[in-house]
């Protein structure tokens, strides 16, 4: 073979190579698809023997009366109220803590860090039981405090942001430090702004961490007016001889955020796994 | 800003004060740092774990006086509660089967994604994201393909492959809420196994190439040794979070039919909030835990076999 058919070859290959994966990944795409295409018909179509791929009259209205006919517009401002809160309160809490621990001297620091750290091996379903009876003895069942104080204090965060914080020079603050800037101070103006790159990481994920929960919303909000997304799905897969197409278009609903933040943010996203995958097991 | 202009004034001196204040008022604004932590975490993650110890040596039901009960909750689980074996069999089994193909899986996909020239950056975009998504939408939108008479069967009809339903039969449920958990996070193992195998010098490959070994060779050989490391991390994470499966079964098939796909979650989930046997309940939990400390363990000490650790 002369090099040019060889290239030739290899081209072709990989041509072949990209379209099977793409094959695949569409594939891969199919439930997405098979959602929005459900969304948009009408009930009756959604459960019609044989199976129809594509609806005979696009519904784009089913989005509509999802949203403002069901109470799904209300459970997504309840999610972003969730969510949101538990991410603000994360976030200035672990860099509180995470400042103290990179930056301040005190008796029992490592002991105390590394009882955050051994904190992360407890699996969050082994909580719910306690966490439910005090919240229920703070009497804040069904409310949004008692969804939103309990898991907003998660120590992954002050770890994360030490870790982060230590490799910012010394020198920046020890210079503020000595024209008499406080802490504190030091901390919003120059720490902070630095740290974006993690903090923004750590609020993406808390947010999307909340945002997708599903058991403690349940047991805690036991009423439907103050369901999040998640919970309020289910409320309506037993309700009302199951409205196939709602619950799609609702489904549909819960996971926008969530796939438009991991496709305009898939490079903070890969950065951060890549750093997981960089110190894996050393 | 201002004051980082400052700072770069400030250095440029020589400092004539001294550098660090006394180390009491740096304790002190420590605490004050770390208190609303500290006290959401003692709040809300010791007390917890130490209540749901308490809890599960008590009958609690919710209502009335918990009384002391010593061992008896776990020695009911283990001898006498005809759902707890079943319970363990099913966690058990969905864990191994989940884990091994999730893993199988993210390394072929990983291994393909990086194996392309260009546009890897939007299939590690594709298959990352039902992981952004919430697990109980998934859960539903799967629901409606396994649906009776739904697309999943209309395909195994048309292919007249003979396949029963699979939400309604008692040994492929769990099959269909393990279809579902793959499809849910096998990318975020694929990402991160990607990422690895970016991280493996292309020199190493290159040399090895030259040297005649054949892409299956220099897989095996080279490459995955080179990730083992976080092929060890993702496998750890991935167990730990499989024992504790719940939201599928919840959307899916409540535990059903009969027991078959009830879970430790599940069960953890049922005794305490429908039955409310507080005291049980937290009993099954720390079952739980004892399970994911043991299988991390294990884990651990088998990777001294197959993870290499030279840099």
């Amino acid at each position: 073979m002369t090099t040019k058919a060889r290239s030739r070859v290899t081209l072709a290959l990989d041509i072949l190579n990209h379209g099977a994966l793409a094959l695949v990944a569409l594939l891969f795409l199919f439930p997405f698809f098979w959602m929005v295409s459900n969304a948009v018909r009408s009930n009756a179509e959604v459960m019609a023997i044989p199976v129809r791929i594509l609806p005979s009259e696009f519904q784009w209205d089913n989005f509509q009366k999802t949203w403002s006919e069901l109470p799904f517009g209300r459970f997504f401002l309840n999610s972003m109220v969730v969510a949101g809160s538990v991410t603000v309160i994360t976030v200035v809490v672990s860099c509180l803590a995470g400042y103290a621990f990179a930056r301040l001297k005190f008796p029992g620091r490592d002991t105390l860090l590394l009882g955050y750290v051994g904190t992360l091996m407890v699996p969050s379903i082994m909580l719910i039981i306690p966490l439910f009876l005090i919240v229920n003895g703070l009497g804040m069942v069904n409310t949004f405090q008692g969804v939103i104080l309990p898991v907003a204090f998660g120590t992954f965060g002050a770890f994360l942001l030490r870790q982060f914080f230590l490799s910012i020079p010394d020198s920046l603050e020890e210079a503020a430090l000595i024209d008499g800037a406080s802490r504190l101070r030091i901390l919003i103006s120059i720490i902070v702004p630095l740290s974006m790159p993690a903090i923004g990481l750590l609020s993406l994920f808390t947010f999307i961490a909340q945002w997708n929960n599903f058991l403690w919303p349940l047991i805690v909000m036991t009423g439907q007016e103050n369901a999040t997304l998640p919970v309020g799905l289910t409320h309506f897969q037993t309700q009302q001889g199951t409205q196939w197409n709602y619950i799609m278009a609702g489904a549909a609903l819960s996971m926008l955020p969530g796939i438009v933040l991991a496709i305009l943010l898939q490079k903070l996203i890969y950065n951060s796994i890549a750093l997981n995958a960089g110190m894996g097991g050393r | 800003m201002t004051l980082i202009q400052d700072t770069a004034v400030a250095t440029s001196a020589p400092a004539a004060r001294p550098r660090r204040r006394s180390g009491r008022r740096e304790g002190r604004t420590a605490f004050f740092f770390l208190l609303p932590s500290l006290l959401g975490v003692l709040l809300f993650l010791v007390l917890p774990i130490i209540a749901s110890l308490v809890l599960s040596f008590t009958n609690w039901k919710l209502l009335g006086k918990p009384a002391f009960v010593g061992f008896q909750n776990y020695i009911r689980l283990f001898t006498a509660d005809p759902q707890f074996w079943t319970v363990l069999r099913n966690t058990l089994f969905f864990t191994v089967e989940y884990l091994v193909l999730n893993i199988i899986i993210s390394v072929g996909l990983a291994t393909w994604i990086a194996s392309l020239k260009r546009g890897q950056r939007w299939f590690r975009v594709v298959f990352f994201l039902p992981t952004f998504t919430p697990g109980i939408a998934v859960a539903i939108v799967w629901m409606l393909i396994f649906a009776p008479g739904g697309f999943f069967d209309f395909i195994m009809k048309s292919l007249s492959l003979g396949v029963p339903n699979l939400l309604t039969d008692q040994t492929l449920a769990m099959q269909a809420v393990i279809i579902v958990s793959l499809w849910a996070n096998v990318g975020y193992n694929t990402v991160l196994f990607n990422a690895a195998l970016d991280m493996v010098p292309p020199s190493y490959l290159e040399a090895a190439k030259i040297d005649g070994a054949s892409a299956w060779d220099r897989f095996w050989k080279i490459r995955l040794p080179l990730i083992s490391p976080t092929l060890f991390f993702g496998t750890v994470m991935t167990a730990i979070t499989s024992l504790q499966v719940f939201d599928q079964i919840y959307v899916m098939t409540r535990g059903g039919p009969g027991n078959a796909t009830a879970t430790l979650g599940y069960a953890i989930y049922q005794r305490g909030f429908q039955n409310f046997q507080m005291g049980y309940a937290s009993s099954i939990a720390w079952v739980m835990f004892a399970l994911i400390m043991a299988l991390t363990a294990l884990q651990f000490w088998l990777q001294r076999k197959w993870v290499h650790y030279d840099n």
